[in-house]
């Protein structure tokens, strides 16, 4: 289970350098699926089984299907055309990687609380979810990287789920799961109105 | 076992059996693709006929572009006894062993990319500079991923504090540490055999980086550089292309096979390096030439693997 494991928050990594590396939307949201499943696999080795479904079938499954639905419903072009560029984009989650290794060395937890690399790997995803957010251009990657950023939180918090924690982040992930719908709503509406989710349109708007 | 039993059956074994390695590449592509293909042993015939012609030479090269494909062949050969057989240590391991085998390598191509600009061909000139350029991009990720096994090799496991061959050597370095290290659920390791197939591509000049079967002279980078040779320095190119790619099969053999013993550990070698070039065959099969602006792309994602590989190993 522990050799499992230590597989799972690895890929859980690569996933995140895959992620900056991505060039196109359908790419970037089977990433994202798979990084669901990781997260869905971490937490069956932590014998949360109820929690581990639910992950399974919502950040697996539900959640990039939506995306992908709405990038069919959409005219738009996949290609991300990065703000950042893609290499800048890699090399800033290194040192997000790094800088992570190093908070881990820093910070004072109670010994044991946290399995090897979890919490690099957890500040990491979050990093990557951040980058994502500001180095790509369309809306819809922006859900996407906030997607990422919320599974970097998600990893951190595994290793706290007592009994109860796990209905809270049960709740949690519905809420993400209506956000994440509701977004694909406003999305459409944005692209009926404006032809464009390119978010570099705003400055074009007057008063 | 005996320094020069040793010696005779690695060099017999890469000798004899590395054209067979382009051989089998091309019959999986052909099967891949429908057709019977050529004999296996195509590449052996060639080396024959090679051998036997006679030498076209143009009247404005000098000796250089005779004597480059001969170095490139010996660089090649000497590189090859530095490589641990069968998980034994090589008899020729000596500290940064590893260092000596990439610049010999490095000396090879510098010598045929000396002897293509030699003819004063334009076509030559252009192949020698996208050589020039891919080697110099594949070098960092050779190292950094060298790198990773040396930062292995400090702690080695108990199983291989018997058999002790010098540190920083070949030998040590793919002593089967990784393979033991894997077993320890120590992931990250998986990439550098992922990253040294990749070089085997680049430096090989196979598919995804070089087409070696066109003609065409705008996308060629390695065929190009050799339009020139013909009869007896033109096997020279052959056989030590052969020998090269030999050279990278053993070293991800070397790398992945656990330890075992002796003759076990041969044979698994053997089955693994074909496999290897089955494997190439597919990857050639399935996949376009990337356009010559994507291949550095193809090469920093192999650099950045290999440096997520360094940090993970460094941390754990």
């Amino acid at each position: 289970m522990n050799t499992l494991f230590a597989t799972l928050i690895f890929l859980i990594l690569v996933n995140n350098i895959l992620l900056l590396a991505a060039f196109r939307l359908p790419s970037l949201i089977r990433l994202i699926a798979f990084q669901g499943i990781c997260l869905a696999a971490l937490l069956f080795c932590e014998q949360h089984l109820l929690l581990a479904c639910a992950v399974l079938l919502i950040k697996g499954l539900l959640l990039p299907g939506l995306l992908l639905r709405t990038i069919k419903r959409l005219p738009i072009n996949t290609d991300l055309r990065p703000r950042l560029h893609q290499g800048l984009g890699i090399v800033a989650g290194m040192t997000g990687l790094i800088f992570a290794l190093w908070l881990e060395t820093r910070l004072a937890i109670q010994p044991g609380l946290f399995p090897p690399l979890l919490l690099p790997a957890g500040l990491t995803t979050l990093f990557c979810g951040l980058i994502l957010v500001v180095g790509r251009s369309t809306a819809l990657a922006q859900v996407m990287g906030y997607l990422v950023a919320e599974n970097g939180i998600f990893v951190l918090g595994i290793p706290l789920m007592s009994a109860n924690t796990v209905w809270f982040e049960l709740a949690l992930l519905l809420d993400i799961f209506v956000a994440v719908f509701v977004m694909g709503i406003a999305i459409n509406h944005i692209v009926e109105t404006f032809e464009s989710i390119d978010v570099d349109g705003f400055r074009s708007l007057r008063d | 076992m005996n320094t020069l039993l040793f010696l005779v059956l690695q060099l017999a074994l890469a000798l004899v059996l590395a054209p067979l390695l382009p051989g089998i590449i091309n019959r999986v592509k052909a099967i891949v693709a429908g057709r019977r293909g050529k004999p296996l042993l195509q590449t052996y015939y060639d080396l024959a006929r090679l051998l036997g012609k006679g030498e076209v030479i143009s009247t404005t090269t000098s000796w250089v572009f005779c004597t480059g494909p001969v170095i490139a062949l010996a660089t090649v050969i000497c590189a090859l006894p530095l490589l641990p057989l069968a998980g034994q240590p090589s008899p020729c391991a000596f500290d940064g062993d590893f260092l000596l085998a990439a610049y010999l390598l490095g000396l090879g191509r510098f010598a045929i990319i000396l002897a293509a600009l030699d003819t004063g061909s334009s076509f030559e000139g252009m192949g020698a500079s996208r050589e020039a350029t891919f080697s110099a991009l594949a070098e960092p990720v050779l190292f950094l991923a060298l790198l990773v096994l040396v930062a292995l090799s400090l702690e080695p496991p108990q199983a291989l504090q018997a058999t002790k061959p010098p540190e920083l050597s070949f030998s040590a370095l793919l002593g089967g540490h990784a393979a033991l290290a894997w077993q320890d659920g120590r992931a990250e390791l998986l990439l550098i055999p992922a990253i040294f197939f990749v070089l085997l591509l680049v430096e090989n000049c196979r598919m995804p980086v070089d087409d070696p079967t066109t003609h065409l002279e705008l996308t060629m980078i390695h065929e190009v550089m050799v339009l020139d040779h013909s009869g007896p320095t033109l096997a020279c190119i052959v056989y030590g292309a052969a020998l090269k790619l030999w050279f990278f099969v053993a070293l991800i053999t070397a790398l992945v096979l656990p330890p075992m013993p002796f003759w076990q550990h041969l044979g698994a070698s053997l089955v693994l390096m074909f496999g290897l070039a089955v494997g190439v065959g597919v990857v050639e099969s399935v996949m376009a030439r990337l356009r010559l602006p994507v291949i550095p792309r193809l090469l920093a994602g192999a650099l950045t693997l290999a440096a997520l590989s360094l940090i993970l190993t460094l941390v754990r």
